[in-house]
């Protein structure tokens, strides 16, 4: 019986690596999708009620969109690295 | 429905053959180090001949050099450190055509590579910055001054101090390097695989079968997404270069 049961067994190892790989990435997305969300529907608002400051508003916001993409991207990075 | 579509292994995408000086340890070029020596020969060209002959009304590629200092001049230095920040403006012009020219190759034929997407120009590049906005803050502030500046924001209670110390330290000096390495090559690795899995799928669709008629649609978003690594390459050596204006301004002037 064990060894029928033992030849039935698979090794599943690399699916289940794939699986953890679409975990991490899709976890590490979900955060910095909304922060991202924010930081521009709040840098338009500025820039429609002011125009006029909207060179600034559209630096800072490059700037806001770098600092949370990162956490994205760190995923984005282990998920490849991941063993 | 497309089985059988068998994409590249990350290893074939971003690995490649040396194809001079195969022998040598030290000499040996492949195509990343080809499309680095092309990307600094396009920054020095432009710049020394567009500054060999200054003309008072600009003309070819004099043109592209100054919208370029005044697009770095306008938009990151005096945004960020302010007028005492101009000395480092031949710094940061270099930076930004250097990191845009290694990217653009991600789009052009016969290249299709950024050579950006391995890790170790990145790396070069962010402890460069990091080594500057350091020795910049040592040599404005003093050293025990700058370091509690670093990471001392003031008006912090002193009961929760202790914890922002630590984060503070953290992420001044380990993840500021760190994330501008991870941003540059990330994003530039990132777009090389969209690209290369939407032209393996346009190449499996591309056969006499009913299947043809999903090769618009790849085809179209293969198109736009080339237009899209475009802006993204760009985006890209202007983000790396005025985060490293940003981190000299933090060091030349610290918040009170």
């Amino acid at each position: 019986m064990l060894h029928v049961l033992a030849a039935a067994a698979v090794d599943n190892n690399a699916g289940l690596q794939t699986i953890g790989r679409g975990i991490v990435y899709g976890a590490a997305a979900i955060g910095p999708g909304i922060g991202i969300g924010l930081v521009v529907g709040n840098a338009i608002t500025a820039m429609a009620r002011q125009p006029e400051s909207a060179g600034t508003v559209r630096t800072t916001m490059f700037l806001g969109i770098a600092f949370t993409e990162a956490l994205a991207l760190f995923g984005f990075v282990l998920a490849f690295i991941l063993k | 429905m497309l089985l059988g579509l068998d994409v590249p292994p990350l290893d074939e995408l971003t690995n490649w053959p040396p194809f001079a000086f195969k022998n040598s340890d030290w000499l040996s070029l492949n195509k990343v180090g080809l499309i680095y020596l092309l990307a600094m020969a396009c920054t020095l060209a432009i710049f020394i001949i567009g500054g060999s002959k200054k003309k008072l009304v600009p003309h070819g590629i004099q043109n592209v050099a100054e919208v370029g200092v005044e697009f770095v001049r306008d938009q990151v230095v005096m945004q960020t450190i302010g007028s005492d920040g101009l000395v480092f403006l031949p710094y940061l012009t270099a930076l930004f055509f250097f990191i845009f020219f290694s990217n653009i190759f991600e789009i052009i034929p016969y290249f299709q590579m950024p050579a950006n997407a391995r890790i170790a120009m990145p790396l070069v590049l962010a402890l460069v910055t990091y080594a500057i906005f350091n020795v910049v803050g040592i040599a404005k502030q003093g050293p025990l001054k700058y370091v509690k500046n670093a990471i001392v924001p003031p008006g912090v209670p002193k009961a929760i101090l202790p914890l922002v110390v630590v984060i503070e330290l953290v992420s001044y000096f380990l993840v500021r390097p760190f994330s501008l390495m991870v941003r540059l090559f990330a994003n530039m690795l990132a777009g090389h695989l969209i690209l290369a899995t939407f032209s393996v799928i346009c190449t499996a669709v591309f056969k006499k079968s009913i299947l043809v008629i999903i090769l618009p649609f790849s085809f179209g978003l293969l198109f736009a997404l080339t237009g899209f690594e475009i802006l993204v390459s760009f985006l890209q050596a202007f983000i790396f270069t005025i985060l490293t204006a940003v981190y000299i301004g933090g060091s030349m002037h610290p918040e009170h």
